[in-house]
């Protein structure tokens, strides 16, 4: 039987998506009340009146609530789901807005009606009196803080937090060369192409709740909503259906529709639906990445960093639910493969009046990368040396492995290096784009009148990070194997990556295996599926599981076949005794005689009687046994995996109209052992395609009022396939990960970390202009022409 | 409010024809969707700009959530339900999808897999540039488009090899 753990097999998922049999959570529920919210105009306003008056005789209409009828823990501003002893000044919102909004899009009122149209017909005719307040718009006007987001936070600082290794100070005074830079990356954000969407219905017989969310945490979500509704998480299910894309948005949570919607549901007693569109998705979900830097780094005659002083600013948004953890991401993994010296980073977290920031793919690591790059650049200008050189020198190397950074990590742990070979992937980085061969290529185009230019930047990526995943594996009498875990799926191929495990633990065909996702019916313990944690985190546990649901099975059929456990090998789905041939039986007949069953209900389950199995001088089932073939298990690591890789890109810029065009785009990653190499590359090559949309078209395009101007597809320039490189080169190395059963780490964000900072050393090369600032247009490209004209390009 | 004025339409969907009352204002997305309960049409951004939504209205690709239902009166339509091959089996465009891992979360896929269909119908050997300005107006957000271009390509060939 092949090994499936690293076969590039095709996906279980797709023959149902391809054909429209898709479920996803606006496919459920055609019976259910769908609902609208009002929301805010205004970055910040005072509500002075709500009149619902002229939307009461709206046909359909079935209720309108705003915070007035909201009571107990549902009145409660909504969680801050992350705190932090650096997070003195924690702010969150209420499910509907009480008297004051703080950013465009804030749900004032919600209202049910038969259907959405009738929805949208109340929630238009409910008129609300604002008196508006200054709007605080970017990371400067937060600074400034002339005015304030919340008038209880002095200086809209929500926290400052500071990490330090070294005597920063004593070792840049001390440095033979010091440079300084201020770099700064604009909102975008995750945007799937599914927006949110809950689904809820409560069973007024049983007093259950089940609900259906576009979400990435099923558990989490449960919790929540059990605290807000007063109800036992045994009777709350949460389930997620095929989900349209998250990328990290769909991690927070509860978001208020989530809490609202089950509400009226039990209120109602009929099943509520929201079902967001694209507008709101824009101004009412969540973004990320704003952050403006200052670097202080002082370096030795060879580009050996000393000492690095990096002060930044993140603007997270109205409110913080979601805590500091890109921050803090930021802050740890901005020192990427390199050993900075002494290192001290300070932040603050800014309110501004603007969407909330939550983690999107990547995670603060975009802007770290960023920094850490452009200083990596820097250094190799003012020496003259070679940007690989440089970057070769304050390598970590191999031998340096487990490499111990003397900070603590977004998990709350040691921020320390499990394994990785960064020379070995800038070798390869460098064979794979023609690093060497380059200068003369850039040279005979400028001949000929043109601008090439190339860049390169490496991340290093904590993975996998705890605190837990558990797995679910149990054989059914028909020798099929049902897989459970409480981590949820968002199109990365989860059903068939880790019934590749499984196969291979258990013996047992792909095809007779089938795995559940994120429904806390059948497993209702787990964190959620973020921080490229699910193959680390889920596939170790299900790996886990299955072996106990192993050393079970060659328990069972070693008593049936009369040898013992370890004369056993199962293949294919049958148990047999190595190098006996006919000597087997099938895993279906071990799954039956597990379970002595009084009643025969088919003919399976006849052979298993307690009249037709069993030795009469013990019990049916042993003190130490349980009925069935079952595994479960869980993977709770010390800390996080550390994947790494380099990106290359060559980029030509018009010389008349700044025109940046990709000629080639390069990519080694390493994610220690690929289960299937296909979805890896998958993975990659959307993260690519993130990272050029973040290097060279999307922003959030906030105007000085918190108008969200670019709110549309027509606006939001997400790439289509001609924004995209024609081809991704990748190679990858596969440096195990000692720290969990498989030597996994995490796959799913890599492709977008480096990207804004790989075009903009490449733009940088081109134009010989320093690029500070990110994404950059076309049009300001040009502008950076005119303002630094006299500049040799 | 008064109750709505409803309007018979009668829409041939996948060969088999519906008769629905509708409002004048009911997009021909909802209607696929909810009205008819064939929900493998998406809805990803209800301004025309995304292509999940797109199906064949007389055999041409059309974003559903920019028509009403009442003006594709009479139409045949085929959604992505509608594709497969008469034994059930994955159409050539379907499974080059499958083939080249041209999905990863599948909310974008029904628009690729109708656009695509038609567009081999009247181009039948695509070059690699024919093929990216076949899906150049379909955003997808999570394969960064590289093996759906594979995807025209590989269903093309299976096309030209089946009988």
């Amino acid at each position: 039987m092949t090994k499936m753990f690293g076969e590039p097999i095709a996906r279980v998922e797709d023959d149902r998506l391809l054909r429209g049999h898709g479920a996803y959570l606006d496919d459920l529920g055609h019976d259910a009340l769908a609902c609208a919210f009002v929301r805010s105009p205004h970055a910040h306003a005072e509500v002075l009146d709500i009149d619902v008056t002229g939307a009461l005789d709206v046909d359909g209409l079935v209720a309108i609530y705003t915070y007035e009828d909201l009571a107990g823990p549902l009145a409660d501003p909504l969680p801050l789901l992350i705190p932090h002893p650096a997070l003195t000044h924690g702010r969150t919102q209420y499910a509907l807005a009480r008297d004051v909004v703080r950013h465009v899009g804030e749900p004032i009122a919600m209202v049910v009606a038969r259907d959405r149209y009738l929805a949208e017909d109340a929630a238009e005719r409910i008129v609300v009196s604002y008196r508006p307040l200054p709007a605080v718009v970017g990371v400067e006007a937060a600074r400034a803080a002339e005015q304030l987001v919340h008038p209880d936070v002095p200086g809209n600082v929500a926290a400052n937090m500071t990490q330090s290794v070294g005597d920063v100070a004593a070792a840049i005074a001390a440095a033979p060369h010091v440079l300084e830079l201020d770099l700064s990356i604009e909102r975008s954000a995750s945007t799937p192409m599914e927006g949110r969407g809950v689904l809820a219905r409560w069973d007024p017989e049983s007093h259950r709740l089940r609900m259906w969310s576009s979400t990435q945490t099923s558990t989490g979500l449960r919790a929540a909503v059990a605290a807000k509704l007063g109800l036992a998480l045994i009777d709350v299910d949460v389930i997620t259906p095929d989900v349209g894309g998250g990328f990290g948005v769909k991690i927070m949570h509860p978001w208020p529709e989530e809490v609202l919607v089950p509400w009226a549901a039990r209120a109602l007693g009929q099943p509520v639906k929201f079902v967001e569109d694209r507008r709101e998705h824009f101004i009412a979900s969540a973004h990320e990445r704003a952050q403006l830097h200052h670097v202080r780094a002082g370096f030795d005659d060879d580009g050996r960093l000393l000492g690095l002083d990096v002060r930044f600013w993140h603007d997270h948004g109205a409110y913080i639910p979601y805590g500091l953890i890109v921050p803090i991401i930021t802050s740890t993994q901005l020192l990427g493969p390199y050993k900075p010296g002494a290192y001290r980073v300070e932040f603050d977290s800014l309110y501004t009046n603007t969407l909330i920031v939550t983690p999107y793919r990547g995670a603060g690591r975009p802007q770290g990368v960023f920094v850490m790059e452009r200083t990596m650049d820097a250094i190799a200008a003012e020496l003259g040396l070679d940007r690989t050189v440089v970057r070769e020198r304050n390598f970590i190397r191999p031998d340096e492995m487990p490499y111990d950074h003397g900070l603590i990590f977004q998990d709350g742990r040691a921020l320390i290096y499990d394994s990785g070979d960064y020379p070995q992937s800038l070798q390869k980085l460098k064979a794979l784009v023609g690093w060497d061969e380059f200068a003369a290529y850039r040279d005979a185009a400028r001949a000929e009148g043109r601008r090439v230019g190339i860049g390169l930047a490496c991340y290093v990526e904590g993975t996998g990070v705890g605190p837990y995943e558990g797995g679910h594996v149990v054989v059914e009498p028909s020798g099929k194997v049902k897989v459970a875990t409480g981590l949820t799926s968002q199109g990365q191929g989860h059903q068939t990556v880790f019934a590749q495990i499984v196969a291979d633990e258990l013996g047992v065909p792909v095809a007779d295996i089938e795995v559940v996702t994120g429904d806390t019916r059948r497993f209702g313990y787990a964190v959620g599926t973020f921080a490229s944690r699910a193959a680390v985190m889920s596939g170790s546990a299900i790996a886990l599981a299955a072996r106990a649901a192993r050393a079970k099975v060659l328990k069972v059929a070693g008593e049936a076949l009369e040898v013992s456990p370890d004369d056993l090998e199962i293949v294919d789905g049958i148990v047999r005794v190595s190098g006996v041939p006919g000597a087997e039986i099938s895993l279906g007949t071990v799954a039956v005689l597990s379970n002595p069953l009084r009643y025969a209900f088919d003919d399976a389950a006849q052979a298993a009687t307690q009249f037709a199995v069993g030795d009469t001088s013990r019990p049916p089932v042993d003190e130490d046994d349980e009925p069935g073939i079952e595994g479960r298990d869980y993977f709770s690591p010390m800390r996080s995996t550390f994947a790494s890789g380099m990106h290359a890109v060559i980029v030509e810029t018009d010389p008349d109209t700044a025109e940046i065009t990709i000629l080639k785009y390069c990519v080694v990653h390493d994610c220690g052992r690929l289960i299937n190499p296909r979805i890896v590359e998958g993975q990659i090559h959307g993260g690519v395609a993130q990272g050029v949309a973040g290097a060279l078209y999307e922003r959030m395009a906030y105007d000085d009022a918190g108008q969200l101007q670019n709110a549309s597809f027509m606006d939001f320039l997400m790439p289509y396939v001609s924004e995209v490189p024609l081809k991704i080169d990748i190679d990858h190395l596969e440096t195990p990960s000692p720290l969990n059963p498989l030597g996994i780490k995490g796959a799913g964000e890599a492709g977008v970390i480096p990207g804004a900072a790989a075009f903009a050393s490449a733009i940088e090369d081109a134009e010989g202009i320093p690029i500070t600032a990110m994404p950059i247009s076309p049009s300001e490209l040009f502008e950076l022409r005119r303002r630094t004209e006299g500049t040799p390009a | 409010m008064s109750t709505e004025e409803l309007f018979e339409v009668r829409l041939i969907v996948n060969g088999a024809a519906h008769d629905v009352r509708v409002p004048a204002r009911r997009l021909l997305s909802d209607c696929i969707r909810h009205d008819l309960r064939l929900t493998g049409t998406h809805v990803g951004c209800e301004h025309g700009v995304c292509g999940a939504c797109t199906v064949l209205i007389d055999g041409v690709p059309m974003r559903s959530c920019l028509m009403l239902a009442v003006s594709a009166d009479g139409t045949e339509i085929t959604t992505v339900e509608g594709l497969t091959e008469a034994d059930g089996s994955l159409s050539p465009v379907q499974q080059a999808f499958q083939d080249c891992h041209g999905l990863q979360c599948g909310f974008c896929t029904p628009g690729f897999l109708t656009t695509i269909t038609a567009g081999l119908r009247d181009n039948p050997a695509p070059t690699e540039g024919d093929a990216r300005e076949l899906i150049g107006g379909n955003l997808c957000r999570c394969t960064g488009y590289q093996n759906i271009v594979k995807a025209v390509l590989r269903a093309a060939e299976i096309r030209q090899n089946r009988p």
